[in-house]
This record gives structure tokens, C-alpha cells and sequence, in this order.
């Protein structure tokens, strides 16, 4: 019965999304939009479930003093701090909640995004070899699409190829890359997820794949 | 110096000569001409053609994390929808980043000279994309009977005659998530609705599959889609053409460095192989 219940749940939910988008009669339509507030509602129940893994996950360690238990306590101490802000303060402009957002989380993500630049010129370095043919392919059409996408690299490729009457070729060289090898790949791979993904659907609006209900019988 | 030495460079030394590639360009500025992408050219048009009193929903999803890349074209765009007269309905699925959008859309409002609640709107964030996406397409009123401020939001004026996807002109998505794939499948492909798009330039090339498709009126990836932004908008010295110069210089050298690195590689003793992997 515990597994009867959730899976005539799942069937009956599903066949109810699934007819909305077949047949133009209002029920299934009003159902639908009926459960998508319910799944709101449920949604943020989850959320409270996280705050709850938060905690159960940090404290202990700050607790029992674990190592690197000052980057836990850290990690709380932002959240009670965002919390009670906000409560207290709520989120207008002015209010302590914005200036911690603006002087705090705003630096810090975008510190910790800036530096992406400088490690992956230093993997570019490092790691990006002509070991192979397919390699050299990836390489060429990297640096083409690099310089391609930034007007210094056409600027310049234009002085070399001037003479020749031709112009913006390093740009449409990457346009070309992007528009047409790398959207036939992108679509290829998009067409198997899609029905790897139409499959999986199936299988558990028929009960047939059951891991999301905890186990696999 | 051997060629092993200069494969296995200290990390540090990139790092130097890549902030000196950062810094330079900010002291000597370079004017480089920006060509403009039919992608681009095609989300400008889109936002050209709005009439006097027309809506578009923008749907804003970034971080301070993005915002380098994302804070530019969305003003672009907005400075754009605002001076067609054009009223805006955004809402913003992304956590981190719902006080960073409120900002933005208030300063360039305020720029413009536009009313809250007469001529944009800010219905702010509700939890799980996908499922939110697919209520707006029933009535914007279900996942936000209020706006990011509590006020109801059937009391703003912008709200008037607004139901859903199929009230507004297009909807534009500014988003540095994987939130673009919920606007596509859950939002575009189930209301059919117009889309453009503005992404991070390491995300745009996994979505111009849905340009050639037609899903996609079209995209602007990253600083360089904001500049291209700014060329066709004329701003000759907008922040995104400025900042561009310095992407220029970095990509020139990051390109560099994998040119060096290779020539090290091969001198040092390195095989190429017609065969195996990438």
C-alpha cells in the first residue's frame, strides 16, 4: 500500500498534464492549473526541507568542533544573518538585507566567478594539446571561434587577408562553426535526450521505473 | 629557458600577464569596430517593432556571479523596450538573484522616467521554473496574485488586460541558468510564444539549435552580444563596447598561451597522433 498509493498518485497527475496538451476540453486544462498551485505550495515545503538539511548538516561539526568547523559556522552565520534581516528589516532598498546583498554576496560570487578566467587560461595552457587529430580539430576551432567572437581578432585577420579583398572572415568563420557543425551536434544530442527523456516519462507514469519512490523494486 | 621550463611555466606568471592584459586595455583604450550578429540584429528588431503601450514579460535570472556579462545587455535591452514605450512584466526564477534583478530594473526605469505598477512591473520569485513557467501560461495571477512588493497584483495598471503568454508582444529571458531550457520546453514550445534570449557567451552556443528552429526569435550571447547590442543602438562609448576591448585582449592572450603551451609541447618531446581521443 505505501507504494500503491504514491504510484496511482504519479499515474493519475501525469495522465492529468499530459491531457492538457492534447485535447483543447477545459477539465483537464482547469485540473491541471489546479495542481500546478498545489505543486507551489508543496514546492516551498521542500524548501523548508533544505533549511532543515542545512542544519542538520553544518551544526553538528560546528557542535563538536570537526575540522574546518569555522567554515560551517561561517555558512550558518550567513544564513541566520540573511534571515533575520529580512525578517526584521524586509528587502527594500536601504535596508540592512540589501546592503548585506550588495556588499557581501555580491563581491563574493563575483570574486569567486572573475577568478574562472584566470584558471582556465592557465588549464588552456597547460592542457590544450595537439596530441591527436581530434584534439587539433577542437584547438583550431576554438581559437577561430575566440578570436572570431572579439573584434581584435577580426580587426586583425582583416589586415592579413585585405589584400585579397576579403573582409570580417575570422567572424564569419566562428559564426559558420557555431551555426552549423555545433548545431548539428547540439541537435543530434538534443533528439536522443528528447527521447531518452520521453521514454523515462513513460515508464514511471506506468510504474514501470519506481527509483523515486526510495528503492528500486 | 628549455622548452620543458616554458611547457611547465609557474601558473603565477600566467596569472601576471593576464592581469596586465585586464589592466592595459582599461588605461589605453582600444576603438575596435563591433560586427554585429544576425542573432543579435534579430532580438532588436523584435523590440524595434513595439508599438506605444505594448507588453513584454522579461524574465531576469542572474546573480551577481554573471553579472559582468548579464548586467549590460540587460540594460541594453531595457533602455531599448522603455524608449519604444513598451511596458515590462519581469519576473525572476533564480534565488540569488531576485534583489540584484529588483535593482536593475528600478535604476533603468528610473533612468526613463517610468511609473511602478504603470509602466513595469516586478512580480519577483516563486520557486521551481519549470512549474511556475507552466502556471504563468495559465494566468500570470497564480504563481504571483502579489508582485515582489505585496501589493495585489491585479491592482497595478500594467497588469490590465494581461493574462498570459498570449497577452504580451515577447518575452525576453536575460538568464545565466539552466532556467533558459524550462523557458524553452515548459514556456516556448507549450504556448508558442516569441522568445529571445540573452545568456552567458559559454552557454550561447547550446542554444542556437533553437534560432535555426525558429523557437528562438533570436540571442545575444555574453559581453560581446551587449556590445553588438550597443552598436545597433548607436552608443558608440556604452559600458559593454568599453569592457569588450578588455575581452578582446584577454582572449588574444589566453589564444597566446595555447599557442606557446603548444609549441612547448612539441619541443619538448610531445607526439601528435593521427588517431585517438580529443
Amino acid at each position: 500500500m505505501k507504494r500503491q498509493i504514491p504510484l496511482v498518485v504519479c499515474f493519475i497527475a501525469g495522465i492529468i498534464f499530459l491531457l492538457q496538451y492534447f485535447t483543447p476540453h477545459p477539465w483537464p486544462t482547469y485540473l491541471a492549473e489546479r495542481m500546478l498551485k498545489w505543486t507551489i505550495v508543496i514546492g516551498f515545503f521542500a524548501l523548508g526541507l533544505g533549511i532543515i538539511s542545512l542544519w542538520i548538516t553544518h551544526l553538528p561539526k560546528v557542535m563538536k568542533q570537526a575540522p574546518g568547523w569555522g567554515y560551517n559556522a561561517v555558512s550558518l552565520a550567513g544564513f541566520l544573518g540573511m534571515v533575520v534581516t529580512g525578517l526584521v528589516w524586509g528587502k527594500n532598498p536601504g535596508t540592512p538585507f540589501i546592503w548585506m546583498y550588495n556588499n557581501l554576496m555580491n563581491p563574493i560570487t563575483a570574486t569567486m566567478f572573475g577568478l574562472l578566467a584566470f584558471f582556465i587560461a592557465s588549464a588552456a595552457y597547460r592542457a590544450f594539446r595537439v596530441r591527436s587529430l581530434l584534439a587539433t580539430i577542437l584547438l583550431v576551432s576554438a581559437v577561430v571561434v575566440m578570436l572570431g567572437r572579439v573584434p581584435i581578432g577580426d580587426y586583425f585577420f582583416d589586415m592579413l587577408v585585405a589584400p585579397l579583398g576579403y573582409h570580417g572572415v575570422l567572424g564569419a568563420a566562428a559564426n559558420w562553426l557555431l551555426n552549423y557543425p555545433n548545431v548539428a551536434a547540439k541537435r543530434a544530442l538534443n533528439v536522443g535526450i528528447g527521447f531518452g527523456q520521453a521514454a523515462i516519462a513513460l515508464k514511471i507514469l506506468l510504474g514501470i521505473e519506481r527509483s523515486y519512490l526510495g528503492g528500486d523494486k | 629557458m628549455s622548452w620543458k621550463a616554458l611547457a611547465a611555466v609557474d601558473r603565477r606568471v600566467i596569472f601576471v600577464i593576464l592581469i596586465a592584459g585586464i589592466l592595459l586595455p582599461m588605461v589605453f583604450p582600444l576603438k575596435m569596430p563591433i560586427a554585429v550578429t544576425p542573432e543579435v540584429q534579430s532580438v532588436y528588431d523584435r523590440i524595434e517593432s513595439l508599438q506605444k503601450g505594448d507588453t513584454i514579460m522579461m524574465t531576469m535570472e542572474y546573480d551577481p556571479s554573471t553579472l559582468a556579462e548579464m548586467q549590460p545587455m540587460t540594460y541594453n535591452m531595457l533602455r531599448h523596450v522603455f524608449r519604444r514605450g513598451a511596458k515590462v512584466v519581469a519576473v525572476c526564477l533564480f534565488t540569488t538573484g531576485v534583489s540584484q534583478v529588483e535593482q536593475d530594473l528600478k535604476k533603468i526605469a528610473d533612468e526613463n522616467g517610468k511609473k511602478y505598477g504603470e509602466d513595469y512591473a516586478y512580480l519577483g520569485y516563486k520557486p521551481y521554473p519549470a512549474i511556475v513557467i507552466t502556471a504563468l501560461g495559465q494566468d500570470f495571477r497564480n504563481p504571483f496574485p502579489k508582485d515582489y512588493y505585496g501589493t495585489p497584483t491585479d491592482s497595478l495598471p500594467v497588469m490590465k488586460g494581461i493574462k498570459n503568454f498570449s497577452s504580451v508582444k515577447l518575452v525576453l529571458s536575460v538568464n545565466a541558468t539552466s532556467g533558459v531550457d524550462f523557458w524553452l520546453q515548459y514556456g516556448q514550445s507549450r504556448f508558442r510564444f516569441p522568445l529571445a534570449i540573452g545568456m552567458t557567451a559559454v552557454m550561447a552556443s547550446d542554444y542556437y539549435t533553437y534560432v535555426q528552429s525558429g523557437q528562438l526569435v533570436g540571442l545575444i550571447g555574453g559581453l560581446k552580444g551587449a556590445a553588438e547590442y550597443e552598436t545597433l543602438m548607436h552608443e558608440k562609448d556604452g559600458y559593454a563596447t568599453r569592457v569588450m576591448n578588455i575581452q578582446s585582449v584577454v582572449h588574444c592572450i589566453v589564444v597566446g598561451f595555447i599557442l606557446v603551451g603548444n609549441i612547448a609541447f612539441l619541443m619538448s618531446g610531445g607526439k601528435f597522433r593521427m588517431g585517438g581521443r580529443a
